[in-house]
């Protein structure tokens, strides 16, 4: 018991310090980033449509027009919040945060820097990273699910259902996708494996350190595999076109969230867009090297070693450059390839991307077998 | 910190007994779910950070939606006016005391306070819980892992020829 109370104080010190500098980070990052980048991304969809399709946009609303997704906001807390008849209130009420929550908790294990100030820039320094954001990512399906189902109406329903059987097929693909990237780093806490890419090559782009290397050209192969399974994976995790099948306005009126209104209806609008962003960022971090700069420029030592805090800052921008970049491939994705058909989506999914995925595991272990 | 074990042994518990007691199937797998969100976070609150996250990928992500799937799509509703026969109350009280009986002298009769916690340290003690595991499963438990495989290889194939039999 002694020993205890001697160590007391410093465990005191130490929990005060590392709560504070999770809320600081929390509160920096989700609250004061992804929020508003969810909110601009609306806006920049709205724009990239329309130039798109040849038009000008919301370009009213302040510079630009961007507070128009104020103007939205304001908009969508203001209107009548109409609660249906027919609907099962308490999971009608669940749904839409159980859609929103997840995505944002999923923001707990990316390294959006390296360093600023000697403290580390990510959340919660897992060493599950991947595997964190898969499993919290998998209950963004039961808001889907619930909104399908409390609305009490075929349309939501076909809606729910489908989106259900959507997200569980490609969580396997995308799961799969990801095993040779991790057998390569060796390694599943995210900010070693962006470490790892500043000094020895992004995936997709190893043109420095070892990545300079026969077996860094071999590895290519599957890793670039495994990007594009990955991402299009995503796309459908995402519900996002050409893959919007559980919303589909043609078949379905909007799918499973065509009994809502107002705050609630926005919130499913904004959970889709944060797991955009959150996909976006979990991309970023396996294939594009993170917050690392190319050619291993201001790269810190190792990611134990103190970096100075302009190099903290440059890192911070370029993960959020990056990411913004990805989101804008998105965008420019859902205006350009028109919808798939549900069987289509289905054997993509189980008859192609599985077995490429599978197939793609055991072509890496042989590369890392020989090499 | 024993504010969490708690905290996250009551959300197990209170979704352990929802499941029971709530007629409606829906809400049943729902506590079912809490439930095993309490139950990942006793395991992180251990620093066994790969099982509580499979926990919940696993079980939460995976085997709950399929069953939330399955009661929507069959759209159970005999069960909820239905009560217990007292034959079945008895039985599973029965069991219940029993079990709880059981708990109760072997957690009396035993030194808790001697036990240290089992610590997992092969190779590199710094590594972490994710290599540790990987490591004993494909060294020391190679051929369990192998069995498991084929079984679930079995169930699979078990299951494409149950449901192609309904479709002739």
């Amino acid at each position: 018991m002694n020993s205890l109370t001697d160590i007391t104080p410093f465990l005191a010190a130490d929990i005060l310090h590392v709560s504070i500098a999770a809320t600081v980070k929390i509160v920096a990052f989700v609250f004061m980033t992804i929020l508003p980048m969810v909110a601009l991304s609306v806006w920049a969809e709205r724009r990239v449509s329309a130039a798109i399709q040849d038009r000008v946009g919301p370009n009213r609303v302040g510079p630009f027009g961007l507070l128009q997704p104020v103007a939205d906001g304001i908009k969508f807390l203001l209107k009548e919040d109409f609660t249906p008849n027919h609907v099962r209130k308490g999971y009608y009420w669940l749904a839409p945060a159980l859609t929103m929550v997840p995505a944002l908790l999923t923001c707990a294990v990316l390294p959006f820097g390296s360093k600023l100030f000697g403290e580390k820039m990510v959340i919660a320094d897992l060493n599950v990273g991947p595997l964190f954001v898969f499993a919290i990512a998998s209950l963004t399906v039961y808001g889907i699910v619930l909104a399908g189902w409390s609305s009490n109406s075929k349309y939501p329903f076909l809606g729910g259902v489908r989106a259900t059987s959507q997200m569980i097929s490609y969580e396997i693909c995308l799961g799969l996708s990801i095993i040779p990237v991790i057998m390569i780093y060796g390694e599943l806490n995210l900010g070693s494996i962006v470490q790892y890419q500043a000094e020895n090559g992004w995936a997709i782009l190893p043109l420095w350190g070892e990545g300079l290397s026969v077996k860094g050209f071999l590895l290519w192969i599957p890793i670039i595999i495994s990007f594009i399974i990955f991402t299009t994976s995503m796309f459908a995790e995402t519900n996002r076109l050409p893959f919007d099948l559980p919303e589909c306005e043609t078949e379905l009126v909007a799918g499973y969230h065509t009994e809502y209104s107002s705050m609630k209806f926005a919130l499913f609008f904004l959970g889709e867009y944060a797991a955009m962003i959150i996909g976006s960022g979990l991309a970023v971090t396996l294939f594009l090297g993170g917050w690392s700069l190319p050619f291993g420029w201001l790269t810190p030592e190792s990611a134990a070693a103190d970096v100075p805090w302009w190099h903290g800052v440059i890192h911070i921008l370029t993960f959020f450059a990056k990411v913004i970049g990805f989101i804008l491939f998105f965008i420019v994705i859902r205006w350009t390839l028109p919808r798939f058909r549900y069987d289509q989506l289905m054997r993509l999914g189980w008859v192609f991307f599985f077995e490429i995925a599978l197939i793609n595991v055991i072509l890496t272990a042989v590369i890392l077998w020989i090499a | 910190m024993p504010f969490f074990f708690y905290f996250f042994s009551a959300l197990a518990l209170i979704g352990g007994i929802g499941v029971v007691v709530y007629r409606n199937p829906v809400t049943a797998a729902f506590s079912m779910i809490v439930s095993f969100l309490g139950l990942a976070a006793l395991f992180i609150l251990l620093n066994a950070y790969l099982v509580g996250i499979l926990q919940i990928l696993v079980y939460a992500g995976a085997i709950m939606v399929l069953f939330l799937f399955i009661i929507m799509l069959l759209d159970v509703r005999e069960e909820t006016g239905k009560s217990f026969p007292f034959t079945a109350i008895a039985g599973a009280g029965t069991i219940g005391v029993g079990f709880i009986a059981l708990l109760i002298v072997v957690l009396t009769k035993s030194d808790i306070g001697a036990i240290s916690a089992p610590v997992l340290a092969v190779g590199d003690a710094a590594t972490s819980d994710v290599h540790q595991i990987g490591i004993k499963l494909f060294s020391e438990y190679w051929f369990p892992i192998q069995i498991v495989g084929i079984l679930l290889l079995v169930a699979t194939v078990g299951v494409v020829v149950l449901s192609k039999k309904e479709l002739k």
